[in-house]
């Protein structure tokens, strides 16, 4: 038995090694595989998660670049940034919530809504992240609160910049405003860059101008933990702060021409024709862009969609008129330059024209004519028959032909967004728009500016420039200089000209120009209720677009149409006549007529920027 | 030349002296210093994993200390006296056990412990120990290799105390106690068609085995098969952890350097996941350096096994250190994405007591069938 045992035991021994030294293998292949999985995680994988665990740790803020301010030509601010205060509170450094909440109640109005919001952000975010109690805080309340500041820690005024137009209406139409980026942008814009930006220019030169306005995005690294609490900023790239905006704008003129139009619907733009420069540009009724940008209530936003003079629109970029009778000089070049008439040419004006074989009486604005009349006298009395005459010789794709070297039917370029180009008609254009053929009537009234043509104001403006400086075609453009705040240096910027004098003979532009000046300078023109106790020769063509159709034999009477059925006033002016440094035109809906509607706001314009000449 | 000789000879005779003393203590040096570097660095970890908590380092160096006291005392008992006691041990275990089913405490969703008026108690760590005793115990006392009726019979130990524990529910210590008995039958010399008759029994179990998991349970198993399905809920652990492995690359980002931990991405980063933030801190160099750690330890435990003068010690020893390994690979597995989570320390380094003096108390064990050997062989 007992040698049984021992050799049991030697066997057993053995058996038991066999089996350890397999055990032992078998737990050496193990840790191989343990080892295999490391290199793979560690080694071979090591950059992924080396970026995973970076990715975990550091979180990107954008920080918001400072919005590039806009100036008048004289350096007056037209759009800034204000700072708007808002009270908040990181909840864990707040010992009693309530009892703090309570507290400050009694130093500043904090409505049940304002209380709501916050419980609710109270209860999603994490305690070290503040949550706004009140926002927009008035200076009173700001001050208040400071005083008393010692008594709630952890409460805080934070400031953010809001963008402010002090000139509210007298911009709004210009320079447009910035409002919370919406879903269509947010498609278009760099979101990058946009990442901590929450307004975009909406309209006008904020518009326009928004790359440039709004700069480049910075950026801080922060390592934050698991709850994303910040531990501590890595790194730091500052934000580029956006270009200033100097524009060419006066905001004095375009207070004067604000004020010149009153009450009425229109629209003034005063350009200097030497290089295209807007000096004023007001479309009225205007509206108080600073709402937009907080977010306009509702209510607020149908009051002016549903106004009827209709405050958003901007008669100045986007009104089609027909021109009426300010289209004469234009076209009267255009028949001395195609040949058709000469100065000398004589027509007998009777009151009325018609086309042979056609019992149709094409008017004159007089009744009675103008009796003989040559091209001079017909711009000085705006006489329609002599222009019927000569655009029936003419014919429309001549004129059509020629206007268009003054901008007609073509948008501007002005650097503005949303300008519509017009119409100047042609019998190509009669037939691709309405597929039909054109008729010698419609000949005779696009050379008195009625039928088909429209005008924006704008364009009016832009022609009048042209013939003003004889030829030299500018793009009207807003922005002079572009300017940033990290150094005093400022850019020009520059906008093309074109040299078209040649499209008229010198003797042909000075022709234009003295009947233009004899307009408002001589006893029969019919802008001479402005030439009164004027130092300095004005040249004005006005004009008159009808908006009701008169039927025939019937007589236009003023009293008796509904207001809003009245004429369109027009005025085009330039001054000096002889070496010109401002054009206009003036556009007043319903105005009446336009030699005493609209061009005594014309000279006012003048008035001003005669007194106060801007240094260019 | 001579000279040296002497000196070796010094040597040879001051070792030897040495380890007389400890021998006296019932003390194996290697292993203790084995023991003793990996509680070390795992005490270094610790501070890392804890944010710097003393709090925290004071309480697992208390609990450190109580471990390898307890480590000496059972150093002192010879096997035979646990042989003894073996029957007793697992019959009042399988008590305890089953009074944790019917007066438990519960604690994070299992019942696991036993009020005992000072202390709560894990009936469980007392099987750990006492499965493979009894295992071991039984084979011993029977001819080896064992017969199928007394593999049968050995098999019933095991399973009737780890269908116990599974029922807690604690998955991760029953798959443990469950190797520790299958170790002891193993290592015993049991048949290579015996064993494939139990891996196909074991494999016909097994989807039954599925059906009776807790649903927590099939999610972390699913969990682990696909981990980024749920990245911020089941799976958030392991993607989290493999994050902080991965990152710490070749050299690691240096102690106290993680950011996965001390950011408090990696969750459980002072218990089961601490491995991961020594990944993180010293990289895969580091990893071979514990894993070299570790191997030592598991080798010297083998040893000191084979070199046993009794079946029972044999068996007893051989199960423990097997057990100290499976312990070690399943924690690394399931935080490297290897195993699904189980929820099982890393011996030695997690932060955590009941299973750290049970582990010691393991080693105790073998320093004491080391050191009570009868030095006839000498």
């Amino acid at each position: 038995m007992a040698r049984l045992r021992i050799k049991d035991h030697i066997r057993e021994s053995r058996t038991f090694n066999e089996r350890a030294a397999i055990a032992l293998a078998l737990m050496i292949i193990m840790i191989l595989i343990i080892l295999a999985r490391l290199v793979y995680l560690q080694i071979i994988s090591h950059e992924h998660f080396s970026t995973l665990a970076e990715d975990n740790r550091v979180s990107i803020v954008p920080i918001p670049p400072t919005r590039g301010l806009i100036y008048d030509r004289n350096g007056i601010i037209l759009a800034q940034n204000l700072p708007a205060f808002s009270l908040e509170i990181v909840p864990e450094r707040v010992s009693d919530m309530d009892q703090t909440i309570a507290a400050i109640g009694e130093i500043i109005e904090i409505s049940d809504d304002h209380l709501k919001r916050f419980n609710k952000q109270l209860k999603q975010k994490s305690a070290f992240r503040s949550i706004p109690l009140r926002t927009h805080l008035n200076d009173v309340e700001v001050a208040r609160f400071a005083a008393n500041r010692h008594r709630f820690p952890g409460v805080e005024i934070e400031a953010r910049l809001v963008r402010d137009y002090p000139y509210s209406h007298l911009t709004a139409h210009v320079i447009g405003y910035v409002g919370r980026i919406n879903v269509k942008e947010l498609k278009r814009i760099d979101t990058a860059n946009y990442s901590a930006t929450h307004h975009i220019g909406k309209l006008g030169i904020e518009k326009f101008y928004e790359d440039s306005l709004h700069g480049t995005v910075g950026f801080k690294n922060i390592e934050t933990n698991v709850v994303g609490r910040t531990i501590r900023t890595l790194e730091r790239t500052p934000p580029i702060p956006g270009s200033d905006l100097h524009l060419t704008l006066d905001i004095q003129l375009q207070q004067i021409a604000d004020k010149a139009l009153g009450k009425h619907r229109g629209a003034a733009i005063a350009i200097d024709p030497r290089n295209g420069e807007v000096l004023a540009m007001v479309s009225k009724p205007s509206y108080d862009p600073n709402p937009f940008v907080v977010g306009i209530s509702s209510k607020s936003y149908r009051a002016l969609q549903s106004n009827i003079d209709k405050p958003l629109f901007n008669r100045a970029l986007r009104g089609q008129y027909p021109p009426g009778s300010t289209i004469k000089p234009f076209v009267g070049l255009a028949g001395l330059e195609n040949n058709i008439i000469t100065t000398d040419k004589r027509t007998f004006c009777q009151g009325w024209f018609s086309l042979k074989g056609d019992d149709h009486k094409y008017r004159d604005w007089k009744k009675r004519g103008h009796g003989t009349t040559n091209l001079e006298k017909a711009i000085i009395e705006s006489c329609d028959v002599y222009f019927y005459d000569m655009s029936l010789h003419l014919g429309i794709d001549a004129m059509s032909d020629y206007l268009s070297h003054f901008g007609l039917g073509k948008k501007t370029g002005i650097d503005l967004p949303g300008e519509l180009a017009g119409i100047l008609p042609s019998s190509h254009w009669k037939r691709q728009k309405k597929g039909l053929p054109w008729y010698t009537g419609e000949t005779l009234i696009s050379g008195i500016g009625q039928g088909y043509n429209l005008t924006t104001p704008l364009q009016l403006a832009s022609a009048t420039a042209t013939l003003a400086s004889r030829g030299l075609h500018s793009r009207p453009h807003l922005v002079k200089t572009l300017g940033s705040s990290l150094n005093s240096e400022l850019a020009p910027v520059t906008f093309d000209q074109d040299d078209r004098h040649n499209i008229a003979t010198g003797e042909h532009w000075e022709y234009m120009i003295e009947a233009m000046v004899k307009t408002v300078h001589s006893i029969h023109g019919t802008a001479r209720s402005i030439s009164k106790s004027v130092s300095f020769k004005i040249a004005g063509k006005t004009g008159t677009a009808q908006v009701f159709g008169i039927k025939q034999d019937e007589q236009y009477v003023k009293e008796d149409i509904a207001e809003r059925l009245r004429d369109h006033a027009l005025f085009i002016a330039f001054a000096p006549a002889d070496k010109p440094e401002i054009a206009i035109a003036v556009i007043v809906e319903n105005g009446g007529s336009g030699g005493s509607v609209a061009a005594p706001m014309a000279r006012k314009i003048i008035d001003q920027y005669m007194a106060s000449k801007p240094s260019l | 030349m001579m000279k040296t000789h002497n000196k070796e000879y010094t040597q040879w005779g001051e070792r030897r002296q040495s380890r007389m003393f400890t021998r006296g203590l019932h003390l194996d040096i290697p292993l203790l210093l084995g023991i003793i570097i990996l509680s070390a660095v795992g005490l270094a970890i610790l501070y890392s994993a804890s944010g710097q908590n003393d709090a925290i380092i004071t309480r697992q160096l208390t609990r450190l200390a109580l471990a390898f006291t307890v480590m000496f005392i059972v150093a002192q008992i010879p096997p035979h006296h646990i042989q003894f006691w073996a029957p007793w041990a697992f019959s009042g275990g399988l008590i305890l056990l089953a009074a944790v089913l019917l007066v438990g405490e519960e604690g994070k969703g299992a019942q696991r412990w036993l009020d005992l008026g000072l202390f709560r108690f894990q009936p469980s760590e007392v099987m750990k120990l006492a499965v493979p005793v009894m295992v071991a115990w039984y084979l011993a006392d029977n001819p080896i290799p064992p017969t199928f009726k007394n593999i049968f019979i050995a098999c019933l130990l095991i399973i009737v105390p780890v269908f116990l524990i599974a029922k807690q529910p604690d998955l991760g210590t029953s798959i443990l106690i469950a190797s520790s008995g299958v170790f002891v039958l193993l290592l015993s010399g049991i048949r290579g068609k015996h064993v494939a008759v139990f891996m196909a029994l074991i494999a016909t179990c097994a989807p039954l085995l599925w059906f009776n998991l807790h649903a927590y349970q099939k999610t972390r198993v699913m969990t682990f098969l696909n981990p980024e399905n749920d990245p911020l809920g089941a799976g958030y652990h392991i993607i989290q952890s493999k994050i902080a492995i991965g990152s710490g690359g070749t050299y690691g980002k240096g102690w106290l350097n993680g950011t996965q931990s001390h950011l408090e991405f990696l969750p459980e980063r002072t218990t089961d996941f601490i491995f991961s933030v020594f990944s993180e801190e010293f990289g895969f160099i580091g990893i071979v350096c514990l894993l070299a750690l570790y191997l030592f330890i598991v080798v010297r435990g083998l040893y000191i096994a084979t070199q046993a003068q009794s079946t029972f010690s044999r068996l007893l020893g051989g199960s423990l250190i097997l057990t100290f390994f499976v312990y070690t690979f399943v924690n690394i597995g399931m935080v490297s994405g290897l195993l699904p989570v189980v929820g099982l320390p890393l011996p030695l380094i997690s932060y955590g007591g009941t299973s750290m003096v049970t582990m010691m108390a393991g080693f105790g064990v073998l320093m004491s069938i080391h050191t009570h050997r009868r030095l006839l062989s000498n």
